[in-house]
């Protein structure tokens, strides 16, 4: 029943990551115009980036487009760590960062979370304070 | 006037000194309200939108601004301080004195990352990590961590002979000094260093480590050093530009302090060499 539960649950977020992402090519689309209309920076890369969801290193990792800037992020894009949310930032060139790692810059949101599990060594994220 | 010393000519007394006015920082919750504002800053600093502290030009006079704060507080608690600078091209490795029980400790264990000796061990009882990105309450570290090596000398002087002070995008993707010395784009500096030391360093909460103020000491040291080999080049941009701190706009979160304001390092300090 646990085991049934837990893939309905997981089926359930895949779902809903690709109806979110269904909605978030058009905003992209919109952006993209946006930007291109004003002649200023050009739509970064690697924003739409897939859906995923996966157990590493016994860890579950989900990541999956958002609309822009949703979260206050900035980044259009969520990843979960366990549940609990990984601050990531997308870069003018594509690439990404996350609060785990700062200073160093990942192809895909998929690579920043396992590196934030390595980094983590089995501890647990804190969820993100409120903004004061 | 505050004489910045390099970190590996520090008398004990000035090691001493220097660590007891940090752990009283910390004490007070000072110390733990820098932390709060950097990540602040590092979180809501986009290469898309407003940005002050990281990833544009205002990086370095906006860091020179949060030290003298910084320092200023250490010299409430003992007027004689100055913050020292750490030149990670020469002392390059975890046998540097730096990391010594008598001053930052050294290197975490590998099980879990934790600083087991000196002042900022968390079993020495005087600092836990209140500002935390995860649930471990101790100081972590992971000097040279998967084989990688600080900057050399000739990757400083690479960017040093840069002419020009920044350029639009005015974020990650542009060329200039300022992206070179920050470490998006070439050679890497500053940003290689937080990747170096690893753990509290790499994250956006990286103040919880003190090696954060010796390494920011030194990359404000090279923006000096940088000003005196350019004399012509000028802080850019230097009119109202959109997202960006240009030279006569003030920066958050003083609200009352331009970049101009900052260029003039021996204002506040000097250094020793």
């Amino acid at each position: 029943m646990r085991t049934r539960r837990r893939f309905l649950r997981g089926g359930t977020a895949v779902l809903a990551a690709v109806a979110v992402a269904g909605t978030t090519a058009s905003v992209l689309d919109e952006e993209s115009a946006r930007v291109n209309r004003t002649g200023q920076g050009r739509p970064p890369r690697g924003e739409a980036g897939e859906p995923f969801d996966e157990t590493y290193k016994g860890r579950r990792i989900q990541g999956w487009p958002t609309d822009h800037g949703h979260h206050g992020t900035g980044s259009g894009y969520r990843v979960l760590i366990d549940g609990t949310e990984l601050h990531v930032m997308l870069n003018g060139d594509g690439t990404w960062v996350s609060l785990i790692d700062h200073y160093e810059v990942f192809a895909t949101p998929r690579a920043l979370a396992r590196s934030a599990v390595d980094n983590l060594a089995g501890a647990d994220l804190v969820p993100r304070p409120a903004h004061r | 006037m505050a004489v910045r010393k390099n970190q590996s000519t520090l008398t004990s007394t000035e090691k001493r000194e220097f660590i007891d006015a940090v752990l009283g920082l910390k004490r007070s919750g000072r110390y733990d309200e820098f932390v709060r504002t950097h990540n602040a800053f590092i979180m809501g600093d986009t290469d898309q939108g407003e940005r002050v502290g990281h990833r544009s030009p205002s990086f370095l006079p906006w860091h020179r601004k949060f030290l003298l704060e910084f320092e200023q507080e250490l010299q409430r608690i003992i007027p004689s301080v100055a913050l020292p600078y750490w030149d990670w091209s020469t002392d390059r490795t975890p046998a540097s004195s730096l990391w010594a029980t008598d001053f930052l400790g050294g290197d975490g264990r590998s099980r879990d990352g934790q600083v087991m000796a000196g002042p900022f061990a968390n079993l020495a009882g005087n600092w836990s990590i209140d500002t935390q990105v995860d649930t471990r309450p101790f100081l972590r570290r992971a000097l040279g961590g998967g084989g990688r090596a600080l900057p050399t000398r000739a990757d400083i002087e690479a960017v040093l002979a840069v002419e020009t002070y920044d350029a639009p995008p005015w974020n990650s993707t542009s060329r200039g000094f300022r992206n070179l010395i920050e470490g998006w784009r070439g050679v890497n500096l500053h940003n290689r260093v937080h990747v170096w030391v690893g753990g509290h360093m790499a994250t956006g909460a990286s103040p919880n480590d003190p090696v954060f103020w010796l390494h920011h000491a030194f990359i404000d040291k090279l923006w000096a050093d940088w000003q005196t080999r350019h004399p012509a080049s000028p802080y850019l941009p230097e009119t109202p530009t959109e997202n960006v701190v240009d030279l006569d706009s003030t920066m958050r979160p003083w609200n009352d302090v331009t970049p101009r304001d900052m260029l003039d390092h021996t204002r506040f300090y000097t250094f020793d060499t």
